[in-house]
């Protein structure tokens, strides 16, 4: 409660702050609308269906992109995870194309998709997957071997010992690996979208650039911080803390 | 004979080290229904040995035969009960008992037996628990239980409770009396307290190190339950104590060397 009371008065400090800059008229108002213009363009938006349309375009994105690069990323993560062979052999090139920031893969999709929404697609399965292969890869070299031994001595083997210890052991890491990916994808998904000819969250903000709607840039600025924190939290955070309880991994 | 160990030796081959031998000329016959410790200093190799019955080790030399039958690989015929935590922490704690039967009984019939060996332990109120939920002592009562489960022929422990508090140790041991009276399993036994295994068994191998062989093998013949201010228990530590204090004294003066080697 007082944690929430702190940071209710720290957003109203800042919207004051900034009202303050917007009524001292040192800036024209398309450099610092109000907070309330930005809010009402925010609920006009909502209301006309603009940006709901946009906010349907991009989880759709999202949700095509993610499903792919989480399904590729473990295929890879497992490969890498269990054979040495292909680990010493294209481990490292992992790491290397996992650094590459996505909006360096923009060009790249507009080239082979055009300005499309698969050109979007493509920049999200490639801003997720890597990042998932690699805490897939972990996730199977840190299964504590004293699992294995015991499962060994009760029986299983081969194919029996991968689903019904080495998966359910990997799944903490995994978790992490889809949270990761998640977070990716999504910073992915606004570069994509934001060279892409639309419709998408990305789209509407290159839109409101090129007509000077600082009011809007804003706005979705705020919509996609929202967004990100939110699923971040509600969906991950919590997701990710059961799964480490029951586990043993927290310690508490 | 039940369990018979002949010539068995192990050296593992590191990459930086060379070869390194553990231990060597292991022979060693088990009746049936005995409750057997192995016993000796840090390093003897008595746990590698242990993990060898259990399979889940090479024999360099030598063979080991149950019941008359080669083995070298893991299987059902041999339960194992682990220092570290072994439970499945996706699973419950009927979920963990019933692991082992999957192969060997329908659903209906493994939960039955898992039950029967959960009361058996006195965790039966437990069965919907997750290990996080259990203490360490619960835990490995869990493991008993579900090693017990597949009606091995041979039960192994790796120091089952070296890893649990003074009280929890001494009322696991009385419960694991009661399990071994009732079940009449044959229980190979690793430990390093020589308290432990005076309490406990039957019978007593001593192993000494550098290299790794057995030094005494002592038949514990004392009325149980036995207390630990008895006697006849107090003469058997003495014995063994001064049997070992020789071997530590070896890998200590071994440690100091190689630091004054210069």
């Amino acid at each position: 409660m007082k944690i929430a009371i702190k940071r209710l008065l720290f957003i109203i400090v800042i919207l004051g702050l900034w009202e303050g800059i917007h009524l001292a008229n040192f800036y024209p108002d398309y450099i610092v609308p109000s907070p309330i213009t930005v809010f009402d363009t925010l609920i006009n938006g909502f209301i006309q269906g603009d940006l709901l349309t946009a906010l349907g375009a991009s989880f759709k994105h999202l949700i095509i992109g993610l499903s792919l690069s989480i399904l590729i990323g473990t295929l890879l993560g497992v490969i890498l995870g269990k054979s040495k062979q292909a680990d010493e052999t294209a481990g490292m090139y992992l790491i290397a194309l996992q650094s590459i920031p996505s909006i360096v893969w923009v060009p790249l999709a507009i080239l082979l998709f055009g300005f499309g929404e698969l050109a979007v697609i493509f920049v999200v399965v490639v801003g997720g997957t890597f990042v998932m292969a690699l805490n897939v890869r972990s996730a199977i070299h840190s299964v504590p071997p004293q699992f294995l031994r015991a499962a060994r001595t009760m029986d299983a083997r081969g194919f029996e010992l991968f689903y019904r210890v080495e998966i359910p052991a990997s799944i903490p890491y995994f978790i992490q690996g889809v949270r990761l990916a998640w977070a990716f994808s999504w910073r992915a998904l606004m570069a994509g979208e934001f060279l892409s000819n639309g419709p998408g969250l990305g789209y509407s903000l290159s839109f409101a650039q090129d007509y000077a709607r600082m009011d809007q840039v804003i706005g979705i600025i705020i919509i996609i911080g929202v967004i990100g924190a939110v699923v971040d939290q509600l969906v991950f955070s919590k997701l990710e803390r059961n799964v480490m309880k029951r586990w043993g991994l927290l310690n508490s | 004979m039940f369990l018979e160990l002949k010539d068995v030796a192990k050296t593992f081959t590191g990459e930086k080290q060379g070869a390194f031998e553990v231990f060597s000329d292991i022979d060693l016959s088990i009746e049936e229904n005995q409750f057997v410790s192995i016993l000796g200093p840090s390093g003897c190799g008595k746990s590698t040995l242990l993990a060898m019955v259990a399979g889940l080790e090479s024999l360099t030399e030598g063979e080991m035969k149950l019941e008359g039958e080669q083995v070298n690989s893991p299987g059902p015929d041999r339960g194992m009960v682990f220092q570290e935590p072994s439970l499945f922490p996706w699973l419950n704690v009927q979920e963990n008992v019933t692991f082992p039967l999957k192969h060997m009984y329908s659903k209906a019939e493994a939960q039955k037996r898992a039950n029967d060996f959960l009361k058996m332990v006195h965790l039966s109120r437990f069965k919907e628990h997750y290990t996080y939920e259990l203490s360490g002592g619960m835990q490995q009562r869990v493991a008993i239980a579900r090693a017990l489960a597949m009606d091995p022929k041979v039960l192994l422990m790796d120091e089952p409770f070296g890893a649990l508090d003074e009280q929890t140790r001494h009322i696991l041991h009385d419960e694991l009396m009661t399990i071994w009276r009732e079940t009449q399993k044959t229980i190979l036994f690793v430990t390093h307290s020589i308290q432990e295994a005076v309490k406990l068994s039957d019978r007593v191998v001593v192993m000494g190190t550098r290299p790794g062989k057995i030094i005494a093998d002592y038949s514990i013949d004392i009325p149980r339950p036995r207390h630990r201010d008895h006697p006849d228990v107090i003469q058997y530590e003495k014995q063994i104590m001064s049997l070992l204090e020789v071997e530590i004294n070896k890998v200590l003066k071994e440690e100091l060397n190689y630091e004054n080697r210069d």
